[in-house]
């Protein structure tokens, strides 16, 4: 087994050029390092100018994704040995704004998920001596896996439509739309359908799914844009029903 | 207003993707391979005609000829935005995906429901 | 701050990657996406073949002889096994993503998606063996 595996990075330091290019790294190739601990390996001891976004180390906190060989992925949970012989390379997260190196602008992303809500709607909040909201577990299975997700951006990077038409709202937002919607203590699904059903919303997805098999936290986001679709299509046949109260 | 028929035609893209999955593949086996290789005992034309008029089987063939190419027209316009990045051109592609539909629909309803 | 979410405010040094419009060659799950769109063609194709088809039965035995002579044609043939493939391929992508649309319940519990695609062929062999019977048959 090698001593050493080559890293190759794509680094943009705007103050000195106008496009990214790739910088070769060897790094020890240990059985137990994650390909973050390679990039926190090269930022320590080989080169200190890589700029790189990195927090739990342990895939909860949605902080260190990259592109690895292509693929979007959570550096901190791919291991060298998956990418033996190598070289690996890493790019900074795709259809993403590149601020510097391997880090992104998600400014987008924090507009797009604000829009849908992601919070309990409510007419009126029950007093507190009336006590908590109570939920059944099969209540809380309705909505939990959507619930999962750490934002860590990599359904984004994995849909094309994303590339395409940055406006779309975007697979995180549509799965969190939806953890709030089949909450049973929300009572605002009525309206993220009208924001989700405009232009940028639900209605430009085309099921590629490639946001499900990159998501690390198995959210399904594909499953939850579906699912809207369907609860789209059957709230538009009941507004244009004569005898609809709508 | 088009955008108002969002749901519509995703909806019916769905009905025609379920119907070509469900029946396509026998129709096009038979149709398409099986009688015209003489594989199996062709039907004959008085046979095909009295068949065809059953009023249950002009709606089945209206379904089976109808759905699936509002289907198309949906799916194949989303691959010319998308695969081709000709969305700049939606108002052409529109009228012609959907339009060739409606003619065709068109034309299946005229010719079943005047079969005899 | 409301900002239109695909728009950054004064950094003209981000860098934006262009998308290339040859975007769904860069990875296998993106061809299989396209490939799996482009059968929209195929399947339409059928449906004008079908419609073809009523119209020459409507029209008399000559003509409908004349569809089934065109059918026989080589030319026919490789188009209706281009499409019979396509079909195929159709049938099995539409059984992986359609019944993500619902989440089937059984008394509470979720249905295993492996139970779903399994009834969806079922069901798919149950309808075309009636649709045979009552073509074919009797």
């Amino acid at each position: 087994m090698a001593d050493t595996i080559t890293v190759s990075v794509s680094r943009y330091r705007p103050e000195q050029e106008s496009e990214p290019t790739f910088q070769d790294y060897d790094v020890p190739f240990r059985d137990d390092w994650a390909v973050l601990d390679a990039i926190n390996h090269i930022k320590d001891n080989i080169d200190g100018s890589l700029s790189h976004r990195w927090s739990c180390r342990m895939g909860v906190c949605g902080s260190c994704g990259m592109m690895v060989n292509g693929e979007p992925t959570l550096t901190c949970a791919a291991f060298l040995s998956q990418y033996a012989p190598g070289p690996i390379r890493i790019e900074p997260l795709r259809y993403f704004p590149v601020i510097r190196d391997l880090v992104v602008d998600i400014t987008s992303f924090m507009t797009k998920l604000k829009k849908v809500k992601p919070w309990i709607i409510r007419k009126e909040e029950k007093a507190l001596s009336e006590g908590e909201y109570r939920q059944s577990p099969d209540e809380l299975d309705a909505y939990k896996k959507y619930s999962m997700c750490i934002n860590c951006l990599l359904c984004y990077s994995a849909c094309p439509v994303i590339g395409l038409e940055p406006n779309f709202i975007g697979p995180a937002s549509i799965a969190l739309a939806q953890r709030y919607n089949l909450d049973s203590r929300d009572e605002g699904a009525l309206e993220r359908l009208s924001i989700l059903s405009q232009d940028d919303g639900m209605w430009q997805c085309t099921f590629v799914g490639e946001c499900s098999e990159v998501c690390p936290k198995d959210v399904d986001p594909a499953g939850a844009i579906q699912r809207y679709k369907l609860t789209g299509a059957a709230n538009w046949f009941e507004t244009i029903l004569p005898w609809s109260s709508k | 207003m088009l955008k108002k028929m969002t749901p519509l035609l995703w909806f019916l893209f769905s009905a025609g993707g379920t119907v070509a999955a469900l029946l396509f593949p026998l129709h096009v086996l038979v149709t398409g391979l099986l009688i015209p290789l003489g594989w199996i005992d062709v039907p004959g034309y008085d046979s095909m005609v009295s068949l065809v008029s059953h009023p249950l089987a002009r709606a089945y063939l209206f379904v089976l000829i109808s759905l699936p190419l509002f289907h198309g027209a949906h799916r194949f316009r989303y691959t010319l935005y998308d695969g081709l990045k000709l969305k700049h051109l939606h108002v052409p592609i529109v009228l012609i995906c959907y339009g060739s539909a409606l003619t065709g629909t068109a034309a299946a309803a005229f010719f079943l429901w005047n079969f005899s | 701050m409301t900002t239109e979410s695909g728009y950054t405010l004064y950094h003209p040094k981000w860098y934006r990657h262009p998308v290339s419009v040859w975007w769904w060659l860069s990875s296998w799950g993106y061809m299989k996406f396209v490939l799996r769109e482009l059968t929209s063609v195929p399947v339409a194709i059928f449906s004008l073949l079908t419609l073809w088809q009523v119209r020459s039965l409507a029209n008399g035995s000559e003509a409908y002889a004349r569809f089934e002579t065109w059918m026989s044609s080589p030319l026919a043939v490789v188009l209706n096994v281009l499409i019979f493939v396509a079909v195929l391929f159709h049938t099995q992508t539409w059984f992986l993503a359609a019944p993500k649309a619902m989440e089937v319940r059984l008394s509470g519990k979720r249905v295993p998606d492996i139970l779903i695609i399994v009834s969806n062929y079922i069901g798919w062999g149950v309808v075309s063996a009636v649709v045979a019977w009552f073509w074919l048959g009797r």
